[in-house]
C-alpha cells in the first residue's frame, strides 16, 4: 500500500481532530492533501510526536488526538509505548506507518525490515489495543474503529517506501506552530477549526 | 539524613501556584516528595517517563494545548533530553520549565554523579537557558514564578537547579 493511498483514505476521519505527525515524507503528503490548522508537523525531534500526542491529549482530556509516527521515528523512542499504555488515554490514536525505511535520509532499511514486529512490541508494553491494517481500506475501517471505542490504539500499517516528489511544504514551522496552538484554543472553546 | 519534606512541600506549592497542572517526572532520590505530592493531588497530573525526553514531548504538547507543565527531572535526565530541547524546544519556541535537581555538584559523595555536576551549567549557557539556583526556602515561590514567567514571555526553556542545601537535610 501507498502510505499516499492510505492517508487520502483516512483523512476524512481525521480532518476535524488534532494531528500530530512526524517529518519527512508523511507531513508532505498530508499537507499536500490538504493542510489544516489542527495538524502539527513535528520538523524534528525525531521520536517526540508521540509525546507531544500524549502531551496533548491529557491536557485536552475531551477531544480526540491522533498521532502518525512512523518506524524509524517509533524505533527511536520505543519507551512512549510503555508511557502511553501507562496512561492509557482513551482520546489518543497512535497511527504507524511502517515503510521499514528510513526513507526521507536516503532509504536506508530500518529493522522492521528484518523482522522487527513494532505491533508486538507495542501489545507487549500494554497498549491496550492494537491492529494492523495494510490495506487503505482496512486501515479507515480500524480508524473508525479505534476512534469510536474509546480505547488507546496504535495501528501499524505496512507501506511502501515511496515518497512525494519533492519535501517542500510552504509553512515555515513557526507558522505552523502558532495557527497549531490557535487551533486548539479554538478546539477547545467548541469553535473548531 | 534524608530529603527534606518541607522544601519539597515549598517547591510544590510554588508551582501549583503558578497553575502548573501537568509533571512529568523520573524518579529520582532528591524528587520523591515532590513526585509523590504530584501523584497525590487531585489537581495535578503525574506523567511517570520512561526517559526524560518523552518530558520535553509531553510539556511541548501540554504547552500547545494551552495547559501549563513543569519537569521535574535530574540533571543528568536533562544531559539526556539535550536534543529534545534544542530540536522541538528551541526551534519550536516551547517555554519549558525545568525543574533539575542538581547533583554532583558541591558536597557530593557519589563518584558517580561528578561528571554530571561539573557538565550541568556550562551546558545550559551552550544552549543560552537562563538558570536559577535554588538554595534557600525563602526564594523558592518567587524564584519559580519568576522563572515561569520568563519562559512563558520569551517562549524558551528555563532551568531551576534544586541544589543540596535545599534538597537534603544534614
Amino acid at each position: 500500500m501507498l502510505r499516499q493511498d492510505a492517508l487520502e483514505e483516512i483523512y476524512p476521519e481525521i480532518q476535524e481532530l488534532i494531528v500530530v505527525t512526524i517529518m519527512g515524507a508523511v507531513a508532505v503528503e498530508l499537507y499536500t492533501i490538504g493542510h489544516r490548522h489542527n495538524f502539527f508537523y513535528l520538523e524534528h525531534a525525531m521520536g517526540l510526536a508521540s509525546s507531544m500526542g500524549l502531551g496533548i491529549a491529557l491536557a485536552m482530556p475531551g477531544h480526540k488526538v491522533v498521532v502518525i509516527d512512523g518506524d524509524g521515528s517509533l524505533l527511536m523512542n520505543l519507551g512512549t509505548l510503555s508511557t502511553m499504555a501507562r496512561y492509557q488515554p482513551e482520546n489518543l490514536l497512535h497511527i504507524v506507518f511502517d515503510n521499514e525505511s528510513l526513507l526521507s535520509v536516503g532509504g536506508f532499511p530500518t529493522v522492521t525490515a528484518l523482522g522487527t514486529d513494532l505491533a508486538g512490541i507495542a501489545r507487549a508494553s500494554g497498549v491496550p489495543q492494537v491492529r494492523e491494517a495494510n490495506t487503505p481500506g482496512s486501515l479507515r475501517d480500524e480508524v473508525r474503529e479505534a476512534l469510536a471505542s474509546n480505547t488507546l490504539t496504535t495501528i501499524i500499517s505496512k507501506v511502501e517506501a515511496v515518497g512525494p516528489k519533492t519535501f517542500h511544504m510552504d509553512l515555515p514551522l513557526l507558522e505552523n506552530r502558532f495557527q497549531f496552538k490557535r487551533a486548539l484554543e479554538g478546539i477547545k472553546k467548541g469553535k473548531g477549526e | 539524613m534524608a530529603v527534606s519534606v518541607a522544601n519539597s512541600r515549598l517547591i510544590f506549592e510554588a508551582l501549583k501556584a503558578c497553575d502548573v497542572k501537568i509533571f512529568s517526572a523520573l524518579p529520582e532520590t532528591w524528587l520523591v516528595h515532590l513526585i509523590r505530592m504530584a501523584d497525590e493531588d487531585p489537581d495535578t497530573v503525574l506523567v511517570r517517563l520512561a526517559k526524560e525526553e518523552e518530558g520535553i514531548g509531553i510539556s511541548a504538547g501540554a504547552h500547545l494545548a494551552g495547559v501549563n507543565s513543569a519537569l521535574l527531572m535530574q540533571n543528568h535526565g536533562f544531559l539526556a533530553s539535550i536534543n529534545a530541547i534544542v530540536s522541538l524546544a528551541l526551534l519550536y519556541k516551547i517555554p519549558l520549565l525545568m525543574l533539575i535537581s542538581y547533583r554532583g555538584h558541591m558536597g557530593e559523595k557519589d563518584a558517580w554523579q561528578t561528571q554530571g555536576g561539573m557538565a550541568t551549567e556550562p551546558i545550559l549557557r551552550a544552549l543560552n537557558i537562563p538558570i536559577w539556583h535554588l538554595t534557600s526556602a525563602t526564594d523558592v515561590e518567587r524564584r519559580i514564578r519568576d522563572a515561569q514567567t520568563l519562559a512563558l514571555a520569551s517562549l524558551h526553556p528555563v532551568a531551576v537547579l534544586l541544589s543540596r542545601e535545599l534538597m537534603w537535610e544534614e
